[in-house]
């Protein structure tokens, strides 16, 4: 109501103002500066987090984009190169297109299977009774909480004969001889994929549980009042619709996750895998940024990435934003 | 609300597929913790017991020898294990109130207060999830020395603090609070700070459970080890990889060290969970 008071009054004498017009523009723009006086404290309650942001992440990434047009090696001061580090990118470096390869067949298979299982577990869990909740939420989560152990999965993987995953396999009679999971080009795609959606249950899948915990319980009588016959239905017609911003969530971490993948290989095998195996655009950039110290060509993959990303990101939002408004 | 006596009248589901739900999550569980369950068997096997064929899935006879060696090789080093201690905790609860403080207060504006500027910012926040790390690390060294913030606790804690994810995280579940609770806060005449902290967080206390999970694990496996060079600012994931990384006889120790690393989150994660599911009784704050 206030809002409309005001605007009132902002609105120009007629006769008193020779230039309407100007007057109009004059008086939104003060209309603007007043409302923003008026709303202190919401700036004020912005301020911390922003001043903080713009400090430690947008002024760092708007530093970035730009040096992907450069020559950096971190010593000397940055060349212009203009479009060079993309044409050597896209049309010459063999190995870039091998990771976007990679990088493809990553995010197809460990993006959409963990995005459903964050879904789907979150669900069957809150179908259990009361402490069982607890449990498997902490047993599915706690891959993310307990941070590094790489060290375990190296020794289930070892190539030798201790290497669990071996010992096991040999014991069974499946394989003859030891197995080198972590340095085979054949078989270090799937290692990397089964560890990838090992720790893929993180941020989008605790979202969904807080999510679930969120829909009021009157929900669910009135639809048990109105006749849902089954689970499916329920979910269909009170979960799904009720969840829209966490679903929104987890699919931007996942998407996310999965572009982004990388970390396994690096801590998990030999950098670079065999072949490249398994050489992500992720780690195309860690190659060029922490290993060669060209900082220049690692922005530039960092930019065809986060392009990328923004269209992947565009695009699941096109897909989501028909059956939810989030 | 309270005096009528609440009756559970929502569709179930049968018993049969409560246990086949059961034995499917059992089944994904036993996969999801093998990794964890085998450090924790690693971190209390003798070491001649890791030598053995085919490895054992157990401790024939466990011990508290790697732990014990953990906190001595700990105590003798050459900064007092206290003080990496004491650095762990200072960051992490630095890092985690704060986050929770800032990014709660912030994501209220943005999702529930109109005022001019806020569509850009919720435009830049969605992006900025996008970007990743790797190059910016850089830029971050160079954004700090120019504050002149490197080595001190400052290089440990402010780069951590404002991330994108906590406050889309919580602006995501702020949206769904209703309108109309906030309109009648305004009504009586409460200004933003008081409807943030005393209205819409209560409401939205799963959320700000979890993403103070999110915030607690990620600020207690800061490292800074590009920010920092002084020992006696290091944390503790530092200091225990450093005394775990030393071949096959400390085997034992590298994994006391991992497990003693991964304790704290996982105690606070089943605190808070239970926490959550105990304050299940919202009715009526979505529309």
């Amino acid at each position: 109501m206030e809002k409309v008071a005001d605007k009132k009054e902002m609105i120009p004498d007629k006769g008193k103002n020779l230039k309407p017009m100007k007057n109009i523009e004059d008086s939104r723009f003060r209309y603007t500066v007043r409302e923003m006086g008026r709303n202190k404290s919401a700036y004020l309650m912005l301020a911390p987090y922003f001043l903080l942001f713009l400090v430690m992440t947008f002024i760092p990434v708007t530093m970035a984009l730009p040096m992907g047009f450069t020559n950096f090696n971190m010593v000397t001061f940055p060349k212009w190169v203009g479009f060079n580090n993309f044409y050597t990118l896209l049309l010459e470096d063999e190995v870039f297109l091998i990771s976007i390869q990679n990088t493809l067949v990553f995010a197809f298979i460990t993006g959409p299977l963990s995005y459903a299982s964050c879904f789907l577990l979150a669900w069957f869990i809150n179908q259990l009774p009361g402490h069982f909740k607890t449990v498997f939420t902490f047993v599915f989560y706690a891959p993310t909480l307990s941070g590094n152990i790489y060290t375990t999965w190296q020794l289930i993987f070892s190539g030798d004969a201790y290497g669990i995953l071996n010992a096991w396999l040999v014991n069974l009679g499946i394989i003859n001889g030891a197995q080198q999971w972590l340095t085979d080009g054949n078989l270090i795609m799937g290692v990397v994929i089964v560890v990838q959606i090992w720790m893929a249950l993180g941020a989008g899948f605790l979202a969904i549980r807080a999510g679930f915990q969120g829909i009021p319980a009157e929900r669910y009588e009135a639809g048990a009042i109105e006749g849902i016959k089954s689970r499916a239905q329920e979910l269909l017609h009170i979960t799904i619709p009720a969840m829209g911003p966490q679903l929104l969530f987890a699919a931007v971490m996942q998407i996310t996750a999965s572009f982004a993948a990388g970390h396994v290989s690096l801590w998990l095998t030999a950098f670079p895998t065999t072949d490249y195996r398994a050489h992500s655009i992720m780690n195309h950039a860690h190659d060029y940024g922490a290993v060669r110290f060209e900082m220049g060509y690692a922005s530039a993959i960092c930019f065809i990435l986060f392009l990328s990303m923004l269209l992947a990101n565009w695009g699941i939002k096109k897909i989501l934003g028909k059956y939810l408004d989030g | 609300m309270k005096l009528i006596p609440r009756r559970r009248k929502k569709y179930s589901g049968s018993v049969g597929g409560d246990i086949m739900i059961f034995i499917l999550l059992a089944g994904v569980g036993v996969f999801m913790m093998f990794p964890i369950y085998l450090s924790v068997i690693q971190s209390i096997k003798p070491v001649e017991e890791f030598f053995i064929f085919p490895p054992k899935m157990y401790a024939m006879r466990p011990t508290n020898q790697n732990f014990i060696e953990l906190f001595q090789a700990a105590g003798n080093m050459w900064v007092p294990f206290s003080r990496y201690f004491f650095n762990s905790i200072f960051v992490t609860v630095v890092v985690t109130v704060s986050q929770l403080l800032f990014a709660s207060s912030a994501a209220y504006i943005l999702a529930k207060v109109k005022v001019p500027g806020i569509k850009a910012l919720n435009k830049i926040i969605e992006i900025s999830l996008l970007f990743q790390s790797t190059v910016t690390g850089i830029m971050v060294y160079m954004v700090l020395a120019r504050l002149g913030m490197i080595n001190t606790y400052f290089a440990i804690t402010l780069p951590f603090i404002a991330t994108p994810l906590s406050i889309f995280f919580m602006r995501q579940f702020m949206g769904q609070i209703h309108d109309s609770m906030i309109e009648a806060a305004q009504l009586d005449g409460a200004g933003h700070v008081k409807i943030c902290w005393q209205i819409v967080m209560p409401n939205v206390k799963p959320a700000w459970i979890t993403l103070l999970i999110f915030a607690f694990t990620g600020a207690w496996q800061i490292t800074g080890s590009n920010y920092i060079y002084n020992e006696a600012l290091k944390t503790l994931p530092t200091v225990m990889s450093q005394i775990g990384a030393s071949g096959l006889a400390r085997m034992g120790v590298a994994a006391a060290a991992t497990v003693f690393i991964m304790t704290p989150p996982m105690i606070l994660f089943i605190f808070c969970q239970s926490n959550v599911l105990e304050t299940m009784a919202q009715s009526g704050l979505k529309d």
